[in-house]
């Protein structure tokens, strides 16, 4: 199983040019790994209001539980919005907080 | 969330008909209505803008607004005074339980557990229960093991009325090793059962409708009115009644009766059928089905299970508020009731079809209300998961409807959804509110086919609209008059009635348009008595969010073998010459054309097109004319000999992905950067009597039809195929 380099900011920083792709296959690998997140607990976003704002959520696994906002986490472009998950989905699989690494 | 909600009786109506609309809010005061006729529903920042015109009507007004419940689960409802009369009883069954780990789940009884009386036996967190009461004191029978998911049990509860005496047997079919799943717990109790109403199969009467519903399978349910030995409850199992048991017997249902029907059976003399309320699902295998037949309509004694689920809904069964008659002289199109009370809003799509022989226009646009009907209220966003994001290409995005889907069962579930016990679903109703067909929604089906009605209304092209609805009902007598017949953008879900009309309309020498992606890929079945429910089962191949058990492929409808048409022995590559081929849902791409696109026979539909142009390399749908669904010749399931590919899209990249029932062995060279089938292929052929057929083969390219105030090579290429196709000139044969 491939599994993600913390030394690969490159890859990172290309995610962050373009985060709808198309993505280099190198990127691709990083992004397969961090798509298979179990239900629960994932970091997604909600479209909270229509094409504007977008916040921060994570899903409960069970339908008829609701769906945690983290409301002062929000964002106004959904690009940035995808940066945002992919950060913690990196520091998840990494241990290395993209922020400082880049610092 | 949403508080203000609502759906009609009808999806299609005739001028001088009448379309009742059901309402339900959560706030007091009034809601408004207004009948709209919908244009264009897409208002993202990019496209083409909300586009809806009011339209004069005696309905339009103020309602006062009421809260409407739902009862959602389904169950058998026996509504006869002789079983909650009973005082001893036996109540045995087939059970294969699904989830266990529900806390109170009935099999059946006269139970009411408002009013604590009556007597079920029932599951409690794994655990089979036998429980009486008689309004005061209740007491209940626990057994000594519990089951395991997805295992056949005899159930039976026992109970003498002289001694008290209450029994609890649970035998499994299969036995393994070491293992504790039966009983035989027995213990005297006090109490006496008083009346608790109705008899219920999978669930029990309460103040707020039938609870306690039970998740699994029913099989073969018999009530006695005294105690059976076990010898004994193996013959009403056979469904025989020997003769010692026959005075005693109140009740023996078969399940395998009337397959289509809302009756349960009852085959004993006393004839209590009962009444199967939102639709569980039919057809499935049942204790003692052993391989020996796939087929339910070969050996239905071997499917005598129905499947029950806490979620399952038909019929929301809300009062009408409104009604529209229909004027007399309406034009066909697309319309809405537009519901506003405070700060909420709701559409209540529907559509107003020509009357039948007298077309209002010579061109045809075929909604796909088979596809809407299988997507609706589906909460893939938040319950697919890993599946949702690899195929999405994106990290997951939900929205407020989304969450009030998640949060709110009583809308019941899609066609991609699986229900509360992990099971597909099977069918989907259209007399509930639809949260995901609108204007404003997702640009997918219902709000991306607006992009097609704008079109047309901008062009000034007269059409009619029809449904998958009348087609089915009305078969190739619908299309006839039509020179041309376009479809929507995504047109998956057809029946066989559909199918055969389209192809006959072609044969005829009618002119097609197949202006979707992944179209004619399900084979699906309406109900023949029932309005407005579909059934499809996920069966052996296909790019499937569920799939259907070995044995239960074929659809309770109708007895026809679902699963993708390709599987049934008619491809879509016969419908329109194109099948589907690959998905991806971040970006699309534009076509370019073909040598084929010079062919005198297609040229045509190019005029004003230059030949090295690339076409739709722009649109509101992931920003290409060729994307998210697309399709692809192959000559050996039908795509006919003579078919012109003229014009092509290629260069997917890694996020585009192969469907999976065309490759045999799984390896990695299935997307677009390495899988030379994950492409889109436009396609032109010509049908006898001078009909024709071209196919876009992408759901993306009605989204790249209003770039740039309509002025595109996209929007001039379907008007050079729509003016020839309306022009009464036959079309050649090649």
């Amino acid at each position: 199983m491939y599994r993600i380099d913390p030394g690969r900011t490159d890859l990172a920083e290309e995610f962050r040019r373009n985060p709808f792709g198309p993505h280099s296959a190198e990127l691709q690998k990083v992004l397969n790994v961090m798509r298979w997140e179990p239900i629960e607990g994932k970091y997604v976003l909600v479209n909270t209001v229509p094409h504007k704002e977008w916040c921060l959520a994570q899903l409960p696994g069970k339908r008829g539980v609701p769906v945690t906002l983290h409301e002062d986490v929000v964002f106004t472009d959904l690009g940035e919005a995808e940066w945002y998950i992919f950060r913690l989905r990196w520091k998840k699989h990494t241990g290395v907080d993209l922020d400082q690494a880049s610092q | 969330m949403r508080r203000l909600l609502g759906y009609a009786d009808r999806i299609s109506v005739r001028p001088d008909e009448t379309i009742n609309f059901k309402v339900s809010s959560e706030d007091e005061g009034t809601f408004h209505l207004d009948i709209l006729r919908i244009r264009c529903g897409d208002d993202t920042p990019a496209g083409p803008g909300l586009k809806e015109t009011p339209v004069e009507a005696r309905v339009n007004g103020d309602y006062p607004a009421r809260f409407q419940k739902t009862q959602v689960g389904s169950f058998v409802s026996v509504d006869h005074p002789r079983t909650p009369a009973l005082e001893s009883f036996t109540l045995q069954a087939m059970v294969w339980p699904t989830l266990l780990e529900k806390d109170e789940q009935t099999i059946m009884g006269s139970w009411h557990a408002g009013h604590r009386k009556g007597y079920a036996i029932g599951v409690v967190n794994g655990r089979l229960t036998l429980t009486i009461g008689d309004g005061s004191s209740i007491e209940t029978l626990v057994s000594s093991a519990s089951m395991h998911e997805r295992h056949w049990y005899l159930v039976a509860a026992t109970f003498d009325s002289a001694t008290g005496e209450a029994t609890l047997i649970q035998e499994p079919l299969v036995r393994y090793a070491g293992d504790a799943d039966s009983a035989r717990t027995t213990r005297p109790m006090d109490v006496r059962p008083g009346n608790g109403g109705r008899f219920i199969i999978a669930g029990h009467n309460s103040d707020d409708g039938v609870s306690g519903l039970f998740n699994g399978k029913i099989d073969t349910p018999a009530v006695t009115s005294r105690v059976l030995e076990r010898g004994q409850m193996e013959h009403l199992l056979d469904r025989r009644i020997p003769p010692e048991v026959a005075a005693d017997v109140v009740a023996l249902w078969d399940f395998s009766r009337e397959m289509n029907g809302v009756t349960a059976h009852d085959i004993s003399p006393n004839r209590l059928h009962g009444t199967i309320v939102n639709i569980p699902t039919r057809a499935m295998k049942g204790w003692n089905h052993d391989g020996s037949e796939m087929v339910w309509t070969h050996r239905p004694e071997h499917y005598g299970a129905i499947h029950f689920h806490d979620d399952d809904l038909y019929d929301c069964d809300w009062e009408t508020d409104a009604a529209w008659h229909v004027p007399a002289n309406c034009r066909s199109g697309a319309f809405a009731a537009f519901l506003t009370q405070n700060d909420q809003w709701f559409y209540i799509p529907f559509y107003v079809r020509p009357p039948t022989g007298r077309p209002g226009a010579r061109l045809a646009l075929l909604i796909a209300t088979c596809s809407y009907y299988a997507y609706v209220n589906n909460h893939m966003p938040i319950g697919w998961g890993d599946m949702g994001e690899h195929s999405g290409n994106a990290f997951s995005v939900i929205d407020m409807t989304d969450i009030h889907l998640h949060m709110h069962p009583e809308h019941g579930l899609s066609m991609y959804d699986n229900h509360s016990d992990g099971s597909g679903v099977a069918y989907a109703s259209r007399l509930r509110p639809f949260l995901r067909m609108g204007p404003r929604d997702d640009l997918w089906q219902y709000n991306a086919d607006t992009h097609i009605t704008d079109w047309l209304e901008e062009q000034g092209i007269a059409f009619d609209v029809i449904t998958d609805d009348d087609l089915d009902a009305e078969g190739v007598a619908l299309l006839e008059p039509y020179a041309s017949v376009m479809t929507t953008t995504h047109p998956e879900y057809t029946t066989t009635g559909m199918m055969q009309a389209l192809l006959h309309y072609q044969q005829r020498g009618g002119r097609f348009i197949y202006m979707g992606g992944n179209g004619f890929y399900w084979r699906v079945a309406l109900h023949p008595t029932l309005p407005g429910v579909m059934e499809m089962r996920r069966a052996e191949d296909g790019m499937r969010s569920w799939i259907a058990s070995p044995g239960e492929y074929v659809m309770s409808f109708n007895g026809e073998l679902g699963g993708l048409w390709r599987r049934n022995g008619m491809s879509p590559e016969a419908i329109c010459g194109t099948g589907f081929a690959a998905q991806g849902f971040n970006f699309a791409r534009p076509y370019t054309r073909t040598p084929a696109s010079e062919d005198s026979r297609a040229s045509w539909i190019f005029e004003g097109i230059g030949r090295d142009e690339k076409i739709g390399d722009f649109g509101s749908v992931f920003g290409g004319a060729a994307g998210a669904e697309i399709d692809s010749i192959d000559p050996q399931e039908g795509t006919p000999p003579h078919a012109l590919v003229v014009a092509e899209a290629t260069d997917f990249g890694v996020d585009f992905h192969w469907v999976n029932e065309e490759f045999l062995h799984t390896h990695s060279a299935v997307n677009g950067e390495n899988c030379p089938h994950v492409r889109c292929d436009m396609v032109f052929y010509e049908t006898p009597n001078g009909g024709a057929v071209f196919s876009t083969s992408s759901i993306a390219f009605a989204g790249s039809l209003a770039h740039n105030g309509y002025d595109n090579n996209v929007s001039r290429l379907l008007s050079n195929v729509v003016n020839r196709f309306l022009d009464p000139e036959p079309i050649p044969s090649p």
